[in-house]
């Protein structure tokens, strides 16, 4: 290699790398903006703001869900390892809405900890199988329901 | 005498392969390159036609999303090679600037459309998976966002190429740009790990087990093959006639 392309190789992979710090610096000062959602678990710890609209994802418990009969009014809780809180929404769910899957609502938080969601956004896991498998799946592992 | 021996030692040490210089002659490019493509393309078309069959009409539906799954057999290989497609363009811009190797950067240049586009189906099969089972087209998570920076690399490049009155200016501009932007390939990929996302995490590119049922893997394998097989075929096809035309222009200082 001659010292030209020597030097060169050299410029060009300062180049790379001093890029790369700034990213890597610029999103580790701003992890916290760049999560889409709060857990319910920071949510509870205080580190979601009240004065403005946030998203806060969890899994939907499973028994919690009640709905309005006359509007569409439906309220359930949202929990992850260790913090539970209630939604309030008004609207139609997506599809994948039922108990224990995961979503993520946007919307402003009360007080004690209730979210008035004005939106509500399924999230699924990168599980794919056919249905047969999944319900073996059940039958065979008790434990294989938490989603 | 002894400078000598000691940058000839440099020159030794840090050489790029034989075949690579070799490859850089457009004549013994243009005959290998003659000779490779049909093996990339009737291979990839036949794979095509196969897994798009395969994995629309033969794989098992989802438990959980149903049929709606199956655009997973368009988005998957196309968002995998989005990435892919940009690291081969980064890396053969990184020669072309370094060794002044003009087929390397014409390599890379006929790389940015391909990925561009492989890099807008992955977005507009994601927005259209995303409304039925998300709920929404779009929503600005670290993986969308930074798929759709990747999109605006590939643009800039293809703009920054074109930005110049010289086109060894421009190529060697956009170079810079193509390095610069590797930066963002970790983070799309990671993205789903690091920050809290709408986007599930990895299924297949991980070091675990795919968490996908074998019989709905295997045309996604094959999907993801066709999908790369086409886009080689596809790049250096483009690659040929650029080294073609420019054969045809006599007062070429090449």
């Amino acid at each position: 290699m001659t010292p030209v392309r020597r030097r060169r190789l050299f410029m060009v992979m300062s180049l790379v790398l001093a890029s790369g710090t700034a990213v890597a610096l610029t999103t580790y000062a701003l992890r916290q903006n760049i999560n889409l959602f709060f857990a319910p678990t920071q949510v509870i710890a205080g580190e979601a703001p009240f004065d403005r609209v946030i998203r806060v994802g969890g899994l939907v418990v499973p028994g919690s869900i009640s709905r309005d009969q006359e509007t569409l009014q439906v309220s359930f809780d949202i929990a992850d390892n260790s913090g539970v809180i209630r939604v309030s929404y008004s609207g139609i769910l997506p599809d994948l809405f039922r108990e224990g899957q995961g979503i993520v609502a946007r919307g402003t938080l009360g007080p004690d900890h209730h979210i008035q969601a004005q939106e509500v956004l399924a999230r699924h896991d990168e599980e794919y199988m056919p249905p047969e498998v999944a319900e073996a799946l059940k039958r065979t592992s008790m434990t294989h329901d938490s989603y | 005498m002894s400078q000598t021996a000691a940058s000839t030692r440099r020159r030794k040490r840090f050489k790029l392969p034989l075949w690579m210089y070799k490859l850089a002659s457009p004549a013994y490019f243009d005959r290998l390159v003659g000779r490779i493509i049909p093996w990339l393309l009737i291979p990839g078309l036949v794979l095509l036609g196969i897994g798009l069959v395969w994995g629309l009409a033969f794989a098992p539906a989802d438990y959980q999303q149903g049929d709606s799954f199956r655009i997973i057999y368009v988005h998957v290989p196309t968002a995998a090679l989005s990435m892919g497609i940009y690291m081969a363009m980064a890396i053969t811009a990184g020669i072309g600037l370094i060794w002044r190797i003009r087929l390397a950067a014409l390599v890379s240049r006929n790389c940015a459309p391909i990925g561009a586009a492989c890099t807008f189906l992955a977005l507009a099969t994601g927005a259209l998976w995303g409304k039925p089972m998300w709920g929404t087209w779009w929503v600005w998570d670290a993986r969308l966002t930074s798929e759709l920076i990747l999109l605006f690399l590939y643009l800039g490049y293809m703009a920054l190429h074109e930005a110049f009155e010289d086109p060894e200016i421009g190529s060697r501009a956009a170079a810079i740009l193509a390095l610069v932007g590797v930066i963002n390939i970790p983070i799309i990929h990671y993205s789903v790990e690091w920050w809290h996302t709408l986007h599930q995490g990895a299924t297949i590119f991980k070091l675990d087990k795919p968490s996908i049922a074998p019989s709905m893997l295997w045309p996604l394998l094959v999907m993801l093959l066709a999908f790369a097989l086409l886009s080689a075929a596809n790049v250096l096809m483009r690659t040929r006639n650029n080294v073609l035309e420019r054969r045809l222009q006599p007062d070429d200082d090449e």
